[in-house]
This record gives C-alpha cells, structure tokens and sequence, in this order.
C-alpha cells in the first residue's frame, strides 16, 4: 500500500522524520510541512540521511513553509520536489493513505 | 474524493490549526468534498468564539467559521475534550450549570463517534497535530 507521511517537525528538534524513515515502505512518499522543511535543506547534517531514503522514497516539501521560514527551493536539496497547498492535496490524492508523524 | 481533517492542536501555539485550514481550503478548491473537519484534544481551542487577537492578525476561529459559512462545512469538536478545557455550548452550558458558553458559529460539539464515522464515509483521513 502507497502512503504519504507527512513530518512537520525538524529533524533537529524531535525524531518523528526518523521514526518514519526506519518505517516507511518502498514506493511511498514523505511531505516536509512546517518545520519538518528543515529537512529539506541542502547542507546539514541530515542531508545523508534523506539522500540515503530517497532511493526508495519520493520527498517533497511545502514551498510556502520553505519561504515562510527565509528560506527560498535554491536552499533545498536536488531531488526534493517543492509543492504548493493543492500539489499536498493531490498527493493526499494519488496516495491511499495519509499518515502524519506527530 | 471525500475527506475528513482532524485537528489536535489549538490555534496560535506551532503552525498546526493553519496548515489544516490551508490544506482544508485548497481541496475545497480542488473540487474535493470535506465531511468533516474534527477537533480534537487541543484542537477544541480553534472553536472559542471569545478569541480575540489583535487586529493585524489573522482570526484563526472566525477563518473557520467563515470558511464552515461559505461551504456547509461540519465543524465538529470532541464534547470530552471541550468540557474540560471549557467549550461550552448553550445547551452544555445550561446542563453543566455554568454561566456562559463561548462556541463560535459553525461549529457544533459532538462525540468520538462522528471521527469515526466520518473516516468510515471518506476515502482519506488527515490529521494535522504537533
């Protein structure tokens, strides 16, 4: 079963990206929302970490808490796709279940 | 497609209560059907209508209730989860014996069951928390 994760806490504050990277089935997607985007980022010390998931896992990432945050899509990583409040709709959409890590 | 939101998280403390009013908005804009927007734990809080924040701000209960106004939204919030953080309807009020109720227009309060029914009846859940 395809699933979409959504994380909306920074990998540096709480472990719930983690959590749901040691669960999350091949062929599934994770949706970085509010400070979850910090994930997002190019150059911490997170990168590796979603490099190595993204073999198996689509990521995207919510723009407007991106920008929200001063950050702009050149401060996030390649292979990480930017979506807006109706591209996370149509994800809840293509996926069959939503999960939120909380 | 059919949705149900649940909100566990109170307006104005992380960013919570506006994700799942954005997220809300756009799958109604999308054309998507939204059974049921359910409040729950803090969540409850997004229902009192004494909110009153400064006027540069945006009215997290009143943007709800406008939004339940314009699209026939049903704005439930868990009655547990009311009572003890005192969300009161006139009904409630009355039968608790207190002396005011603050539930903002839209919403109405309601049992777990309406979670549960609402999930049976959408094709997807989501859940915005902190």
């Amino acid at each position: 079963m395809s699933i979409l994760h959504t994380v909306n806490k920074s990998p540096f504050e709480k472990n719930s990206l983690e959590s749901c990277l040691r669960y999350a089935k091949s062929g599934s997607a994770v949706l970085l929302i509010e400070d979850g985007i910090y994930a997002a980022l190019a150059g911490t010390t997170f990168e590796q970490r979603v490099t190595t998931a993204m073999s198996e896992l689509d990521f995207y990432c919510l723009a407007s808490d991106v920008k929200a945050r001063g950050f702009s899509s050149s401060n996030v990583m390649d292979g990480i796709k930017l979506v807006d409040y109706a591209g996370f709709v149509d994800l809840t959409v293509e996926y069959e279940k939503v999960q939120a890590w909380l | 497609m059919k949705f149900i939101i649940q909100v566990n998280e109170g307006p104005y403390q992380h960013q919570t209560a506006d994700s799942a009013y954005q997220f809300t908005r756009a799958a109604l804009a999308r054309g998507h059907e939204v059974l049921r927007v359910f409040f729950y734990h803090d969540g409850v809080n997004n229902g009192t209508r004494l909110t009153s924040p400064p006027q540069d701000d945006r009215n997290i209960v009143s943007r709800w209730s406008a939004l339940a106004a314009e699209h026939e939204l049903d704005l439930v919030i868990c009655v547990a989860a009311a009572h003890r953080r005192g969300i009161l309807d006139e009904s409630e009020m009355k039968r608790l014996d207190k002396d005011a109720y603050n539930l903002a227009p839209g919403f109405r309060i309601s049992g777990l069951g309406q979670l549960i029914e609402g999930v049976v009846l959408a094709d997807r859940l989501v859940v915005f928390g902190d």
